[in-house]
């Protein structure tokens, strides 16, 4: 088995709480995206010491590609605990590529109520951007050939890591 | 014309031949089986090395839909369908528009029939005035115009005291009366076997009691009024044990069957295939497979098409709201086979059931070769498998639910009257 | 012979195309029709109750037979997921003119229809529909004669997965007029799809369909037999041209002996839910005290009807 190309998942993470630290405040909001995005947002949650409860968003009836690809299965539910009027919240995804997942979990987080803002933070940043969205707090930067995709794994314990998987 | 058929193996239940034998034809007659009659100088040979040579088939119920159908199908279009089928002579039901209950009606009908100069056509008279089951009709009439028999098709009874004096009046003169055994009021509304398909489905359904009890009543009075009955279309198993307890008893009862009763069951409705709304409904595998033995034994005489055009408008409708019937002059002969072949018996057996016995309970002299008989002849290859298509039917309609199935046994001649009325290309 | 045509609501990879019945569906279809409805339960409690997933999309509710409450809540899940809808009620006039179903839906794909809700008197006009649409539209059956009402089966199994979890302990009693109901239909084949191990049918002769036994379930003469230690209690509506007449001598009679009253349901297990398709007739199917008790989940049942609509129809216009 080669070995892993892709950078550690846990050590990216340390590095993302360091990053994030000093960006949050009392009425920071942590929303992840299902699935890789909960994991690392549960984390973050808790390293983070952020007060708002947990919120968790599935974008899967938000998604521009339905008319092509349709309904995935197991469509987990979105829930936002606390009231995201007037709250500075930061969407966590584990892998930012295209930005069209980011799009429309920020449709999707309107849907509940205004933020006074909405930043991004994601464990790593393929590039290959589509729309204009940008990470404020991101891991790291790795480049992965088209047709790879990047993965986030946890195993029974817990811990995080990144794989590659073919298309 | 003379025609001389060789080299076919002829198979004739009715004098129980099945051998290759030669068989000659002058004069719309058969005039010689086995060696030719001396100077014979046939104008044509016809050969037919590999195929059977047999009476021409009789359909004891083939709607031509002439009176008041013509737009589901008309005599010309259905006795095109009728000799492809190989089928020389077809009973038909007086449920046309209006329905056959007047002399100048069936000799129009005979009129037309015999002017297109195709299958023999024999309509069956209604019993009542408009088959309202009321007032009975000039049966002796209608018999001179040409009705072999009177029935009330699918239409009730008033009561049964017009069944009564109608099987009473019909006795009086031999009339035999063909009677669909169907009790209304149980029946009402239904579309469909009361049994598991339909209580899937939700479909109104019309339970075996509706035939049932109307067979013990028919059974009953015909015992009384020493009518010649037939009861056309059984359904059900216990109706074939009806049937044949009477017949022990030496009721002159025949009866039949047909060719969707005889391979379908409910379970064939499948989606909703409005093909398979049929009158009677399509039931159970029991009682479809006890309709096949009752055939094998004897009990059931005879296999019919049950011939029904059907306009796809009509079809096109939910499934309770479609016409019933299925079209199938046609498929008489290889659905006739398929059942001989699945009940271990052979052509003879099959070609019995639509040819010598329908003959014998329409009354006519057809439905055998014998030397002096009327030269009816159906040549078909009994090898040939072929799978059926609506869309390549003669008939107008084209609704069979056995579109698709593959059968074996296809029509390649077939003369009526000697004359030479229909080759496949 | 066995004719035996392929099954005409899913597609060629095995997805669901049209929903005409619940027979036949492979259970992780139900279950993942299930588990969407519960993210839609979501989205229906939120401030802005709508997504965009159908933006765009043309929804005709068809309704050949009318009902106010099925179409609204068909219209209502169509709007939430940004539909746009068209409501249809097609009288008996314009059929009685001649215009067959297939003519007037041939009319209104020609309107650039996406999805057909269809609401018909006869069993299997969903089928007829679903057989002559364009490939690329989708057929949900809102009812079909005595035939089938999948999407009211389905809320129903929600509302029992929701309370009571798993379907393999449960004990289920259906009752009233199961023969013209189509609504038991497909509950009844929801549930042994589902796994429930024990289906019970409550009602007279009268109004239980032949050999109703081969759809999995036990018939029970009466209440007192029936209804002894089950988790569920599905009662069905009784139809009042059906009350007087050669199928039951009055709603009086009935009411005594199948009506569901507090007595009754108390032979069921003490945690035992209530269910109604709507709408009841009180004091002829079920006693007041017991819809609006609190073993009754009639209410959410409409709730998740939503869900259970929002559900299929994002399902279908994805496959």
């Amino acid at each position: 088995m080669p070995a892993n190309p892709l950078p550690d998942a846990e050590q990216l993470l340390a590095s993302l709480i360091d990053r994030m630290r000093p960006a949050i405040g009392p009425n920071t909001g942590l929303v992840g995206i299902h699935t890789g995005g909960v994991w690392l947002a549960e984390r973050l949650h808790q390293a983070l010491n952020i007060q708002l409860p947990l919120g968790t968003l599935d974008v899967s009836f938000y998604r521009d590609d339905f008319n092509k690809k349709g309904l995935r299965r197991n469509v987990k539910s979105s829930d936002i605990p606390f009231d995201v009027d007037g709250c500075a919240v930061v969407i966590v995804d584990d892998v930012l590529y295209t930005g069209r997942t980011i799009r429309a979990a920020i449709n999707e987080l309107f849907d509940y109520g205004r933020p006074a803002s909405i930043r991004l933070a994601a464990l790593v940043d393929r590039g290959g951007r589509e729309l204009p969205i940008a990470a404020e707090f991101t891991g790291a930067a790795v480049t992965v050939p088209t047709g790879e995709n990047i993965e986030l794994t946890r195993d029974a314990q817990g811990r995080l890591a990144l794989q590659l998987t073919r298309d | 014309m003379k025609i001389h058929i060789k080299n076919g193996r002829l198979i004739d239940p009715k004098h129980g031949i099945d051998a290759v034998r030669d068989i000659y034809l002058a004069a719309g007659k058969v005039v010689a089986v086995g060696d030719a009659p001396t100077n014979f100088g046939a104008n044509r040979v016809i050969d037919a090395t590999g195929r059977v040579v047999c009476p021409g088939l009789v359909d004891l119920a083939v709607r031509l839909r002439e009176p008041g159908f013509e737009y589901m199908a008309t005599l010309e279009s259905e006795m095109d369908a009728a000799i492809a089928g190989g089928v020389t002579s077809l009973a038909c039901p007086p449920d046309t528009d209006p329905p056959l209950d007047e002399p100048g009606l069936v000799e129009m009908l005979k009129f037309r029939a015999k002017n297109l100069n195709l299958a023999h056509v024999y309509p069956v008279g209604a019993l009542t005035v408009g088959l309202k089951g009321a007032r009975l009709t000039e049966m002796a009439e209608l018999r001179d115009a040409g009705c072999v028999a009177f029935s009330q098709a699918e239409a009730p009874f008033a009561d049964n005291q017009v069944l009564l004096r109608a099987m009473e009046y019909a006795a009086t003169f031999g009339f035999a009366v063909w009677l669909r055994a169907q009790d209304p009021a149980l029946a009402r509304h239904g579309v469909a076997h009361d049994g598991e398909v339909a209580t899937r489905l939700g479909l109104p359904a019309i339970p075996v009691t509706a035939e049932t009890v109307a067979l013990s009543t028919i059974l009953i009075i015909a015992r009384e009024t020493g009518a010649r009955i037939h009861i056309a279309r059984l359904s059900s198993a216990e109706g074939v044990a009806m049937v044949r307890e009477a017949k022990s008893r030496g009721l002159p009862v025949t009866c039949d069957i047909g060719i969707h009763h005889a391979h379908l069951s409910e379970m064939d409705i499948g989606y909703f295939d409005p093909n398979c709304h049929l009158m009677p409904p399509l039931r159970s595998q029991r009682d479809r497979d006890a309709l096949r033995a009752g055939l094998a034994d004897g009990t059931i005489d005879a296999l019919c098409s049950d011939h029904t055009p059907v306009d796809e408008d009509v079809k096109q409708v939910p499934f309770s709201e479609a016409e019933s019937g299925a079209t199938g002059v046609e498929l008489l002969l290889p659905l006739a086979l398929k059942w001989a072949e699945e009940s271990g018996l052979g052509l003879t057996a099959a070609l019995e059931r639509i040819t010598a016995k329908p003959a014998a309970i329409l009354g006519i002299d057809a439905g055998h070769l014998g030397v002096g008989a009327i030269a009816d002849v159906c040549i078909f290859d009994p090898d040939h498998h072929w799978r059926i298509e609506a869309a390549a039917l003669k008939s107008q309609g084209k609704n069979t639910p056995f579109s698709g199935i593959e059968v074996r046994g296809r029509v390649t001649h077939t003369l009526v009257g000697g004359t030479l009325v229909y080759e496949k290309k | 012979m066995w004719l035996n045509p392929g099954n005409p609501q899913l597609n060629k990879n095995g997805e669901l195309h049209h929903l005409l019945s619940l027979e036949g569906l492979p259970a992780d279809i139900l279950r993942q029709i299930l588990d969407t409805a519960e993210s839609f339960v979501g989205v229906t409690q939120r401030e802005v109750k709508k997504v965009p997933l159908l933006r765009g999309k043309a929804v005709f509710n068809l309704f050949f037979e009318p009902s106010t409450r099925t179409r609204t809540t068909f219209e209502i899940a169509a709007k939430r997921l940004s539909a746009d809808v068209i409501n249809l009620a097609i009288n008996v006039s314009s059929q009685s003119k001649g215009e067959s179903v297939l003519d007037t839906v041939a009319n209104l794909a020609a309107m650039q229809a996406d999805m057909f809700i269809v609401r018909h008197a006869a069993s299997g006009a969903p089928y007829l529909i679903a057989q002559h649409v364009a490939p690329d539209i989708h057929v949900i059956n809102a009812g079909d004669g005595r035939h089938a009402h999948p999407t009211q089966g389905l809320l129903d199994m929600y509302t029992i997965r929701h309370y009571k979890g798993d379907f393999t302990k449960l004990r289920v009693a259906i009752v009233g007029d199961i023969l013209h109901s189509r609504v038991a239909r497909s509950q009844i084949h929801a549930l042994t799809t589902l796994g429930c191990p024990e289906i019970r049918v409550i009602g007279p002769k009268t109004l239980l369909p032949a050999q109703v036994n081969r759809l999995g379930v036990q018939v029970y003469p009466d209440m007192k037999s029936g209804l002894k230690d089950v988790d569920v209690v599905m009662m069905l509506r009784l139809q009042n041209e059906r009350m007087n007449g050669a199928l039951l001598p009055s709603a009086q009679e009935f009411y005594k002996y199948y009506g569901l009253t507090e007595d009754k349901l108390a032979l069921a297990r003490p945690d035992a839910i209530v269910l109604h398709p709507g709408p009841m007739n009180r004091g002829v199917e079920i006693d007041s005290s017991v819809a609006d008790g609190k073993q009754s989940v009639i209410l959410p049942q409409v709730t998740f009807g939503i869900a259970i609509r929002m559900a299929v129809m994002s399902i279908l216009a994805g496959n």
